[in-house]
């Protein structure tokens, strides 16, 4: 049986994704994430970090390995048949479901041009949650407030800065009640001026007991906040462990990225 | 255009320079003057404009009549047209090969062909199937219709106009499509929003904004393509009713010119109505928009 205190929510084990049946960008990742912990995901560019997480949603099917988010697998169902076990798809139906626990906040936003802020948070409580249309309002201003959004209700994302939208955009993957958040390069996309809003917004999350996992390339936000630090360079798990790692990473691949970052 | 002059602040020093003359252009300006004031002075010299029967005839019943059909035709084959050039550009971009295959075929005969053939060939199909009979293929029938009983005139003109038209604006309608970010449809994904809940409510808007203008030069050209449904036959459309009645009075001139009023009209009224339909998907967009903290927003004018 799924122990929450002891079991990791999120398990990835050996995980494989080849792009175009050439490009092997994971080449065997395990990972673990415990409830209400943060872990951040560093690494080089094209070191898979980003393809990793949205394996974890299934943006991307995974090619070997299993995933499995509060011990269930995810993407398929295994069956035992005569001929062993095998693995069935899951219908787009459950596969919409088990993503709906997994919020995702995006490098360039994505937030939905013809709609408002309010109209963006709102939408899937309105469409996935079926909520009626005043309770979606109340609660969409609630978490539009909780980002420090709610005078910018009416605004269209064009009319908001980079740091505002990315609110906007955690606000919309909160208001889904997601039991994990994953984060994808959040501020890499913010002039310099703007990361600090989003970097504030995210340390409350993680102080409030959140879930996390963050593809970033704030060292700083790393060291203070993590639980777990990953590092990833050329599809695997370099070096892994508390933020301690930061100060005294082993690996001399992590100790040359360290170096160019810092 | 014209603009209204905004309240300026004041400055001190404003550059107030003189402007480069440009003398070659005062040349152009009398020139066209010149060929303008010709033309002008013509229609009101020449009598075999026959104003008068323009006026007789530009509120007949008949013309009147005959704009309601265009307009009709125009207004059932534009609909029936982007409805189902949807269906064929979401069918183009289907992982299955014999959709894909089936919408390729499609457009490629439809497009292929002259619209005025294919309305010459849909009021022939009463020739080519006498009865039309519904039922299972290759199994019973449970009812039968003589053809030229659904197949009126009308029918085969849409018909005939729509599915041309379908074949051309599934081209537009791929390509807004494919110009909407595909991070849009994985947001929503995310959301746990499903594929239907996505194409409707994320992806079609924002497609929509690229389709719109295009959409309303194809119906612009749908209004005038109507006039070649004398091929089904169909009679009752504009260009119909005033070339019989140019027949019938001998007055060729003055009845193109009620049509041509006609044409002009409803082209301009379409045109209104695209602008409106292009600021409604411009929403968030193109639209410069003022903000007021606490009321609601204001769209001024961007068209």
């Amino acid at each position: 049986m799924f122990n929450k205190d002891t079991a990791p929510v999120v398990r990835a084990e050996n995980v494989h994704k080849v792009f175009q049946g050439k490009l092997h960008v994971l080449k065997g990742i395990d990972f673990s994430a415990m409830s209400g912990t943060v872990t951040t995901i560093l690494g080089p560019s094209g070191s898979g970090k980003s393809t990793f997480l949205r394996c974890l949603n299934q943006l991307e099917t995974i090619d070997a390995g299993r995933i499995y988010i509060d011990g269930c697998l995810t993407g398929y169902e295994e069956r035992e048949t005569a001929s062993g076990t095998k693995l069935y798809c899951l219908t787009e139906k459950q596969v919409a479901e088990q993503r709906k626990r997994l919020g995702m906040v995006f490098q360039r936003f994505n937030l939905f041009p013809h709609k408002t802020a309010l109209e963006n948070v709102m939408e899937a409580l309105l469409v996935v949650e079926k909520m009626h249309k005043d309770d979606a309002k109340d609660t969409a201003w609630a978490f539009l407030e909780q980002v420090g959004m709610g005078d910018r209700h009416n605004y269209y994302p064009a009319q908001l800065s980079g740091g505002q939208q990315q609110r906007v955009a955690i606000a919309r993957a909160l208001a889904m009640r997601p039991d994990i958040m994953l984060f994808d390069e959040p501020t890499s996309a913010l002039d310099p001026e703007l990361v600090g809003e989003v970097l504030s917004v995210m340390t409350e999350l993680a102080s409030s007991g959140t879930t996390m996992i963050v593809v970033t390339h704030e060292i700083g936000f790393a060291r203070e906040l993590s639980d777990q630090v990953v590092f990833m360079d050329d599809g695997i798990v370099i070096e892994q462990g508390s933020a301690e790692v930061l100060s005294n990473p082993e690996n001399e691949r992590t100790v040359r990225f360290l170096e160019r970052v810092l | 255009m014209f603009r209204k002059k905004q309240e300026e602040i004041e400055i001190e020093g404003r550059i107030n320079a003189v402007p480069v003359s440009h003398p070659g252009r005062i040349v152009g300006v009398l020139a066209v003057l010149l060929v303008v004031a010709v033309v002008i002075s013509d229609l009101f010299a020449n009598p075999n404009y026959r104003f008068d029967v323009v006026g007789e005839y530009l509120f007949n019943p008949r013309i009147l009549s005959g704009v309601m059909w265009t307009f009709i035709l125009t207004a059932s084959s534009m609909v029936i047209g982007v409805v189902l050039s949807m269906v064929l550009a979401i069918m183009r971009q289907s992982d299955n090969y014999v959709l894909r295959g089936t919408s390729w075929f499609f457009i490629w005969f439809f497009r292929g062909t002259p619209v005025y053939m294919q309305l010459v060939f849909w009021g022939l199909v009463g020739v080519l199937y006498p009865k039309i009979a519904l039922g299972i293929p290759f199994g019973p029938t449970f009812f039968e219709f003589s053809t030229a009983e659904i197949f009126t005139g009308g029918v085969a003109a849409v018909l005939g106009l729509s599915l041309n038209e379908s074949a051309y604006m599934s081209e537009i309608v791929r390509a807004g499509f494919q110009a909407v970010d595909p991070g849009q449809a994985e947001a929503g994904k995310t959301l746990g929003m499903s594929r239907q809940q996505i194409m409707l409510r994320i992806t079609l808007p924002q497609a929509m904004r690229i389709i719109v203008p295009p959409i309303g030069n194809e119906t612009i050209s749908m209004l005038k393509t109507t006039s070649l449904v004398l091929a089904v036959p169909f009679a009752a459309d504009l260009m119909y009713v005033t070339d019989a009645i140019a027949g019938r009075t001998f007055l060729p001139i003055p009845l193109l010119i009620v049509g041509g009023i006609w044409y002009l009209s409803c082209t301009s009224v379409l045109m209104v109505i695209q602008a409106r339909v292009e600021r409604y998907f411009g929403k968030g967009h193109d639209s410069k928009v003022q903000v007021d903290k606490n009321a609601n927003i204001e769209v001024t004018a961007s068209v």
